[in-house]
């Protein structure tokens, strides 16, 4: 029931995926990946306090997964969120401006990095605690099961989130109920210092469905294409009514788990191995290049729109005012 | 265009490091990603990557160079094609003080060159933490201790004296263990175990996945098999995901079985506010473990009572919630060296001694407190100040004697206002020694609300300094 895939089998040509198609990609992971670099050093600047948790080599795993939804599914997700609201298509201004704590933020600078909802976008979060946000995933999933809305939840989690207990109850009520979501393992090898083999009995986390009969796969999460694909068949089977999947996403993250991790727990090989040979950007833009004959300069062009996107936001981030002193005391309660 | 490449802050609380190394030499390309430099931080050494593309055209911080403060110039990047010597001949006239982005930044201080024997820099206070309010100030005189300690004594931080008693204690006692996440081979999300898995391997200092019930039921499991537990949280706002197995299991089973079982286990790890890490990661859970019969609660300030009271905690029969604090774990204190100096769980301290109001805290609201008394002197107010140290079981008699002495009492904490620990120090002073009030209890706290991230509401947010002082006056009646 659980299936590996082989890694980098799909081609972009043999899923008949066009070359306009692959440069939205393109440029998505590019947006989030400017945009993360922009972010660190905001972050250096003490411009961003607290916890920042970069998405910086994950980019493929929601860019994919992204694709392959329809208007109205919904997104959730832990800490680790700047590239799922990006790529839910949230203003990067907005998402900036939360970061550096000022009213332009979606949160209203309330919340920071870790906290962002777009109700607009179908965004939930942006949680903090590690493993909480996947019974409230199975809950949206619960909402498009009582509304038969045709919609699906994509619940996405970490590879250090999929020991917490809740996660196991989630799962047993999801397929109970056959409730339409797409669980997103994002194994990017590392919980916090910790590696999955130093934390999880068994390292294959798509199998950790099988007790409550849950589907699962395992993907190289550092291809768009391959995510895509098995985005697309996941969410089939959730939106067909055939209840919960798994997809485990192997990825990597190239920084520290937050702005003060020296990550001493990998080598700089490993790291470096990763950034120059699975590079999901890198590697699209050569499938562009060689067997799309996209030209040089409208990559080019691709990229300094990303750039120049992410200037904008870090400059309108930094001109937006704090919130008003009065918004302390709001939000706490809704009138009744 | 050549940009300049700004000392960064690597971690919520740095604000100055040292550039231990230059990766790149000037000439050399740069593209956006690599690394440039090794930084020694307060915690660590890490490193900074280029933002921008280009070439390195100047180091302006050689390496070696202590105590740069962030957002200091420490190199130039030239634009592909820019002239390198032309950039930096544009650079070398900016100050460095005009260059520095943010206005809450700190002034940009010169550096001190490497191997230059100067006056170390005293740390500065954390720019971006909008809890801290006054500057720095030298580590306090070790206070009277009731344990009258006579022994010697060795400075050390908080984070430092942690680590030496949970060392001191396993050493006594083979069946103590320490259980969490990130407390072996990272040495502890906030390095509080530093060492430990060298010294005692992987049978006693225990990494576990993030299963926070389920490791903290295995610690409660463990204890009522008579091992002794230390079970850290690498914050207390992840126990609540153990919170069930806290007071069910931990608190309530000794009563349950007729005083047959026992489970003898710390939890341990910070508590309450750090720097700008937003709802979900500050909160202060005093009032909620303070509740339960069948805890102990403790929440010290100084190092000697860090480690005298975790010494205690370990020892004790019975679960001890042992609450520390984030922004308290740099401060260096003098703490006693005896490895038999424990200080008694439940009894409060007279942190500085007064006649005209009593301010009552505990943990970092201490240091706050402190400060407050120190502009109340300078108003001719006397404060006493009282660290309370346990909540659970309360020292009544020390806060009933103080008030009895100034007649005016001040309770102040990080947590919420509504049933918490000053509403219990109101319904003691108003139980035990109602007949010597002059003014009704202030209470000073954190504001009703979860706690915000933006710089400016977090310091609204969080009691300060000045709050304190107010309220004082306002009962001093001046
Ligand atoms: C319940 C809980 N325990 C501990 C933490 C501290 N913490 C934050 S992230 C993290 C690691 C999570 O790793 P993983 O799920 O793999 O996600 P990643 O950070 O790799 O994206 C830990 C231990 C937390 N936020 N919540
Ligand atoms: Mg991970």
């Amino acid at each position: 029931m659980a299936v590996a895939r082989k890694p980098n089998r799909v081609k972009p040509a043999d899923a008949q995926i066009s070359a306009e198609t692959l440069k939205r990609w393109y440029a998505d992971m590019l947006l989030i990946r400017r945009f993360e670099e922009r972010a660190g050093q905001m972050y250096g600047m003490g411009l961003i306090g607290g916890f920042c948790h970069l998405y910086i080599g994950q980019e493929a795993v929601v860019v994919g997964v992204q694709a392959a939804l329809q208007e109205g599914d919904t997104i959730i997700t832990s800490y680790r969120d700047h590239g799922h609201m990006l790529a839910c298509g949230m203003d990067p201004k907005g998402v900036m401006s939360e970061l550096t704590g000022r009213r332009c933020g979606y949160s209203h600078g309330k919340g920071g990095s870790m906290h962002m909802f777009s109700p607009e976008k179908n965004f939930f979060g942006g949680h903090g605690i590690v493993g909480a946000q996947v019974p409230i995933g199975t809950g949206l999933a619960f909402a498009h099961r009582y509304r038969d809305d045709g919609r699906i939840s994509v619940t996405y989690l970490g590879d250090g989130a999929i020991n917490q207990g809740q996660v196991y109850e989630s799962f047993n009520m999801a397929s109970l109920w056959k409730l339409p979501v797409v669980y997103v393992i994002e194994n990017n090898r590392y919980g916090m210092g910790t590696s999955v083999s130093r934390a999880s009995a068994r390292t294959d986390l798509y199998h950790r469905g099988v007790a409550y009969g849950i589907p699962g796969e395992q993907v190289d999460g550092m291809d768009v294409v391959a995510v895509n694909e098995a985005a697309l068949e996941a969410a089939e089977h959730a939106r067909a009514g055939q209840g919960p999947i798994i997809v485990e996403m192997l990825t990597y993250r190239y920084r520290g788990h937050s702005m003060s991790d020296p990550a001493k727990y990998r080598t700089k090989d490993e790291v470096n191995r990763m950034r120059t040979e699975h590079d999901p950007i890198d590697h699209l833009r050569q499938r562009l290049l060689d067997e799309y004959s996209a030209r040089e300069d409208e990559l080019k062009q691709i990229e300094k729109r990303a750039r120049d996107i992410v200037i904008e936001a870090a400059q309108f981030a930094q001109d937006c005012p704090e919130p008003d002193p009065s918004e302390l005391w709001t939000d706490v309660l809704a009138e009744a | 265009m050549a940009s300049e490449v700004l000392m960064p802050a690597l971690s919520p609380t740095m604000t100055e490091g040292k550039i231990a190394r230059w990766v790149k030499n000037v000439g050399e390309p740069v593209h956006a990603g690599d690394v440039l430099a090794e930084i020694e931080t307060d915690k660590a050494t890490m490193e900074v990557e280029a933002v921008d593309e280009g070439v390195l055209a100047k180091i302006v911080i050689p390496e070696g160079t202590d105590h740069v403060p962030i957002n200091t110039p420490i190199a130039v990047i030239a634009e592909n094609g820019e002239d390198v010597r032309e950039a930096e001949a544009k650079r070398r006239p900016a100050p460095a003080q005009n260059k520095v982005p943010d206005a809450k930044a700190p002034e940009a201080k010169a550096p001190v060159p490497p191997d230059q024997e100067a006056e170390p820099t005293p740390p500065r206070p954390a720019i971006r933490d909008g809890a801290v309010a006054a500057p720095p100030r030298p580590p306090p005189a070790p206070a009277a201790d009731p344990g009258e300690y006579t022994g010697k004594t060795v400075t050390q931080t908080v984070r430092e004296a942690l680590r030496d008693a949970i060392a001191e204690e396993m050493r006594r006692d083979n069946s103590v263990f320490l259980l969490g996440e990130e407390v072996a081979e990272y040495q502890g999300a906030y390095k509080v175990s530093q060492g430990l898995l060298q010294e005692f391997g992987p049978r006693r200092v225990i990494d576990t996945p993030i299963t926070e019930q389920g490791f903290a039921g295995l610690g409660i499991g463990a204890a009522f098999a008579g091992l002794r537990p230390i079970v850290e949280f690498m914050t207390f706002n992840f126990a609540m995901q153990a919170m069930d197995q806290l007071i069910n299991s931990a608190a309530k089973t000794r009563y349950m079985s007729g005083g047959q079982m026992a489970a003898p286990i710390v939890f341990r790890g910070p508590n309450g506010i750090a720097s700008r890490v937003a709802a979900q990661h500050s909160q202060c859970y005093a009032s909620w473990y303070a509740h339960v019969p069948g805890l102990k609660v403790v929440a010290p300030y100084t190092g000697a009572d860090y480690k005298g009271l975790l010494k205690s905690a370990i020892r004790d029969p019975n679960p001890v919630i042992f609450l520390e604090h984030e922004l308290v774990y740099g401060e260096s204190f003098a703490v006693p060296e005896d490895p038999e100096f424990l200080v008694p769980i439940g009894k409060a301290r007279i942190a500085r001694p007064g006649d005209h109001v009593t301010i009552t805290a505990f943990s970092r609201m201490v240091k706050l407190a402190l400060q407050a008394a120190e502009e109340l002197e300078k108003a001719g107010i006397s404060a006493e100040v009282i660290d309370l140290r346990s909540l659970r079981p309360f020292d009544v008699e020390a806060v009933a004697e103080s008030v009895k002495k100034t007649n005016r009492i001040v309770s102040v904490e990080e947590g919420w206002p509504f049933a918490a620990i000053g509403s219990e120090i109101a319904a003691i002073v108003m139980e035990e020694c109602f007949d010597w009030l002059d003014a009704p209890l202030k209470r000073v706290a954190g504001k009703d609300v979860p706690l915000p991230y933006a710089a400016n509401l977090e310091r609204l947010a969080v009691p300060q300094v000045e709050d304190i002082v107010a309220a004082a006056r306002e009962v001093a009646y001046r």
